[in-house]
């Protein structure tokens, strides 16, 4: 773990230095910022930056992950051509991607409610889960990048398939979900919605956020079952370890996929 | 010495590599020569273990390198094209190596001197040219004065007084004791530094010796018509 840890810390610092990193944490600093401003309330602002968060981070993530190995494709040979092993290579290049990204959206998103101070109590509370699911939805993206880039040697499909990716679990599966909801509208759907949701890790950081704010009564009766779902305890720990699941699957199948590699 | 026997690599439906066989003189350096496609960068990442043989072994001085990654402490590699994270300098690099090296005590440095690097030391990485980029990458490769050289295409991109710099350097590693594996396109450059030739096609050895004896065999005075001559017998056979 030491000299994951070793090259954690560098790959971590050489990312923290690039421009993208720069603009991705002044993006959500002034986007938090901004709402903060003009939405009125705290609760309105962090309901608003939940939708941005959940839309940019995996978009972001994954397309940055995916272009980074690549161009970092010679460096990781000369690296693997040292007295190392691949699960310490592969960690350390997976934290040096993840935690920086991380701190970049946690600093740009809190940064303007911790100046400004907490107008209601619960909002720290929910300014923490925001941080959280969007640590969360970096750590899943950025294991997808590591899994596309090491499938395709070709770096223009891979970067057709991060996007790609982004683009079904984004916005396609909820398509997909809304028009079986609307074509099977007189069946009780209301578990088998519950299942989709749980099975997209978008969509399940969304749901999780939604019932933060209270305001699942505007999602009528499936709202009510998702409140009676995850507001229980059992629900919440599922949603929990699902969640977990989700960030544990990928870095664990990217993990395999480096050791096989052939470089 | 580096022994290779019965190496086999296939890529999807590419056979790269059919049962290469190859003995690298300690001490002496070996030029890796073949046609475009024959294999070459595929033995040296299976040497580095950046690549896995589907059969076949790699042993160092009698040890196969399967059984740990330690041997590659004793390697200095020098890749094809010295990319390196944007945003580093060549010191940072320097100490990342280090660390995951281990290493300990005085570190060869020559090259820093001899190359004028000392100024772009500091610089982040993209700010420097590729000529600089490729001598900060000669530099790493020999900055722990490892027992083992595996250098793909060192003088590429480097000024004829840099690449003298870089050969001489190369000689005077073998001079040391060091052994050293070469892969070149410039002919006239693995003239000057081979003590042996491998020469490679089909993924096999087609010839392994000496410079000398090879342009005995093939009646030519010079390495790149002896390698032209392999070549044309390869195609008429």
């Amino acid at each position: 773990m030491k000299t994951a840890m070793k090259v954690a810390r560098y790959e971590g610092s050489n990312v923290l230095r690039s421009r993208w990193m720069l603009v991705y944490t002044l993006f959500f600093l002034a986007a938090s910022y901004g709402l903060l401003r003009f939405a009125g309330s705290g609760t309105k602002a962090l309901l608003s930056l939940m939708s941005v968060v959940l839309f940019l981070v995996p978009l972001v993530t994954v397309v940055y992950g995916t272009v980074y190995l690549y161009g970092a494709r010679e460096f990781t040979e000369l690296l693997l051509a040292q007295p190392v092993k691949r699960w310490q290579l592969y960690t350390g290049l997976y934290l040096g991607l993840t935690v920086p990204l991380s701190l970049g959206l946690a600093a740009g998103v809190s940064l303007p409610f911790v100046l400004n101070g907490f107008d209601e109590p619960a909002l720290a509370g929910t300014l923490a889960v925001l941080v959280l699911a969007g640590v969360a939805l970096t750590s899943v993206f950025t294991a997808l990048a590591f899994l596309i880039a090491l499938r395709y040697d070709d770096r223009l499909r891979g970067l057709g398939a991060a996007i790609g990716l982004w683009l079904v679990l984004s916005l396609v599966y909820d398509g997909l979900v809304l028009f079986l909801i609307a074509t099977f509208g007189d069946y009780p759907l209301e578990r088998a919605v519950l299942a989709l949701t749980l099975a997209n890790p978008v969509d399940l950081a969304r749901v999780m956020l939604l019932l933060r704010f209270d305001i699942s009564a505007l999602m009528g009766y499936t709202g009510a079952v998702f409140q009676r779902f995850f507001g229980g305890a059992s629900g919440a720990a599922l949603a929990a370890v699902i969640l977990g699941i989700w960030m544990a699957a990928p870095i664990a199948l990217g993990q395999r996929a480096f050791r096989r590699k052939d470089f | 010495m580096i022994e290779v026997t019965q190496l086999e690599k296939r890529f999807g439906a590419l056979q790269v590599l059919r049962g290469l066989d190859l003995n690298i003189g300690s001490g002496r350096v070996t030029a890796v020569v073949g046609p475009n496609g024959a294999g070459k960068t595929t033995l040296i990442k299976i040497i580095l273990g950046l690549t896995r043989a589907d059969s076949g072994s790699i042993y160092i001085d009698g040890k196969s390198i399967d059984a740990d990654d330690d041997y590659r402490s004793r390697i200095g590699y020098m890749p094809q094209i010295g990319r390196f994270p944007e945003n580093l300098s060549a010191l940072d690099l320097m100490a990342l190596l280090r660390d995951l090296r281990g290493a300990e005590g005085s570190v060869d440095e020559e090259l820093v001197d001899r190359l004028r690097l000392g100024g772009e030391l500091r610089k982040p990485i993209r700010t420097l040219s590729g000529g600089t980029r490729q001598k900060v990458n000669a530099v790493l490769a020999l900055l722990f004065r490892p027992d083992i050289l595996i250098l793909d295409e060192p003088t590429v991109g480097l000024d004829p007084i840099s690449s003298g710099i870089v050969k001489d350097k190369i000689l005077a590693e073998r001079g040391a004791g060091r052994t050293v594996v070469l892969t070149s396109h410039i002919m006239s450059d693995l003239e000057e530094l081979a003590d042996d030739v491998a020469f490679l096609a089909d993924g096999q050895i087609r010839y392994a010796g000496t410079l000398f004896d090879l342009k005995r065999i093939t009646r030519q005075n010079n390495l790149e018509r002896a390698v032209a001559a392999m070549m044309t017998w390869e195609k008429a056979a």
